[in-house]
């Protein structure tokens, strides 16, 4: 019979090792957002609508895509309260 | 506290990276990006398995920042009661990686499949040895992940894959499992109902629980665009819709000298106040092509008013016990 594993001798399972940061998910949508500045608010709910996180604010307080990691939803240009988000087709 | 104001919070950067596979729209992101930037610090995460878990760690990418523990369907509590009493001994001891810090977050996130159905015992045997946890459940109304399947969280009328509407039935004919009635009962020290339309009010209800010391248990509801057919970008409005509806009302549980103290949170608060703004639940259900079956080829009537009608009478409920 083999002798039972120490501690140290266990195997780690599955981990997983490297960030998801590098997996880029931009490629996904069809369309992308544009933020529109002249028009914004600076409530920055664009960013806590988005669910990838791909909506980063500023050190000015405007928001900003990071269209690596976009994936096209639409939520941030639906929910925006003045309106100056807007949908872009890729070509 | 000024630290929990949307300007500051937007400079927290997010413990739940970009690079996940959920779906475009997905809500859980919301939630849960939200419910890490109300932590306080050192986090230890457990997810029971569900959509959540499988596109956050497809190896060998994994979109936490934070130590992240995937445990069975079953036992996300069983993990996190886990975790908090590893804590605790090793600060006990003082020895072991974990008894250097002061205070650590201990939160678990399972979907309704992992709450309603198949974690539950796990999940009320912790609340009852009182660990000291936080637990989220991401409540989409279904089994998600495999293939929309229904589960105790999917409502009545909800056509499904294992529920389809057709000739015979209208979906799923039993009710919703009242979850957050069982939970309360166990006399847990805070309970609340999250909805990811109102950002602040999701982080400081769970910045409070997590603060509370014993098991607190949040309600989230997660709008799932392939699930409940609808179009990505209308999640948000969908989610607010559950809220002016009264199917899924905002509001926190107490516990005071072993009463239930009921309180309404401010945009459910400002429905009770104004009955007249309460929307019709036709806004709600029209919106999902799960519901479709309501409508069309012709309205069907009856199924309408007897949904209304639950709808009303759990809300008038809840309105007895919030002391309305």
């Amino acid at each position: 019979m083999n002798q039972p594993k120490k501690k140290s001798e266990l195997d780690l399972g599955a981990i997983p090792f490297k960030s998801s940061k590098e997996y880029k998910t931009g490629d996904w949508g069809v369309a992308h957002p544009k933020i529109d500045h002249s028009k914004c608010t600076k409530c920055t709910l664009c960013h806590f609508f988005c669910p990838e996180g791909a909506i980063k604010v500023r050190e000015d307080g405007y928001t900003e895509v990071d269209y690596n990691y976009c994936k096209g939803c639409g939520i941030c240009a639906s929910e925006c309260p003045v309106k100056c988000i807007e949908m872009i087709m890729k070509k | 506290m000024s630290e929990l104001s949307l300007k500051e919070l937007a400079k927290k950067p997010d413990l739940l990276c970009p690079g996940a596979r959920l779906c475009a729209g997905c809500d859980e992101a919301i939630i849960v990006r939200l419910v890490l930037k109300a932590t306080r610090g050192p986090t230890i995460v457990t997810n029971a398995t569900g959509c959540l878990e499988v596109a956050t760690s497809s190896f060998p990418y994994t979109a936490w920042d934070v130590p992240w523990i995937h445990s069975a369907f079953e036992n996300t509590a069983a993990t996190a009661s886990g975790i908090e009493a590893a804590i605790k001994a090793m600060k006990k001891r003082k020895e072991g990686p974990l008894s250097t810090f002061e205070k650590i977050d201990v939160l678990a996130f399972a979907g309704d499949g992992g709450t309603y159905d198949i974690g539950f015992q796990a999940l009320s045997g912790a609340i009852e040895r009182g660990h000291d946890f936080t637990y989220v459940l991401l409540d989409n109304e279904a089994y998600m992940n495999t293939g929309i399947q229904r589960s105790g969280a999917t409502p009545f009328t909800a056509s499904t894959t294992t529920s389809p509407a057709g000739k015979v039935i209208s979906g799923k004919m039993e009710t919703k499992k009242p979850i957050d009635e069982i939970i309360i009962a166990h006399g847990l020290p805070y309970f609340a109902t999250l909805n990811a339309a109102w950002p602040l009010d999701v982080v400081k209800k769970t910045r409070k629980s997590i603060e509370i010391e014993g098991p607190t248990f949040l309600h989230a509801i997660v709008p799932c665009s392939r699930g409940w057919r609808y179009p990505a970008e209308k999640t948000i409005e969908i989610s607010r819709l559950a809220v002016q509806t009264c199917v899924f009302p905002l509001y926190e549980v107490n516990y005071q000298n072993g009463r239930p103290i009921y309180k309404l949170s401010s945009p459910s608060l400002s429905i009770a106040k104004r009955p007249e703004s309460k929307r019709p639940i036709e806004d709600y259900l029209k919106s999902q092509g799960r519901f479709n079956h309501l409508f069309r080829p012709e309205k069907n009537v009856k199924l309408l008013e007897q949904i209304q009608e639950s709808v009303n009478l759990k809300w008038e409920i809840l309105l007895d016990k919030c002391g309305f």
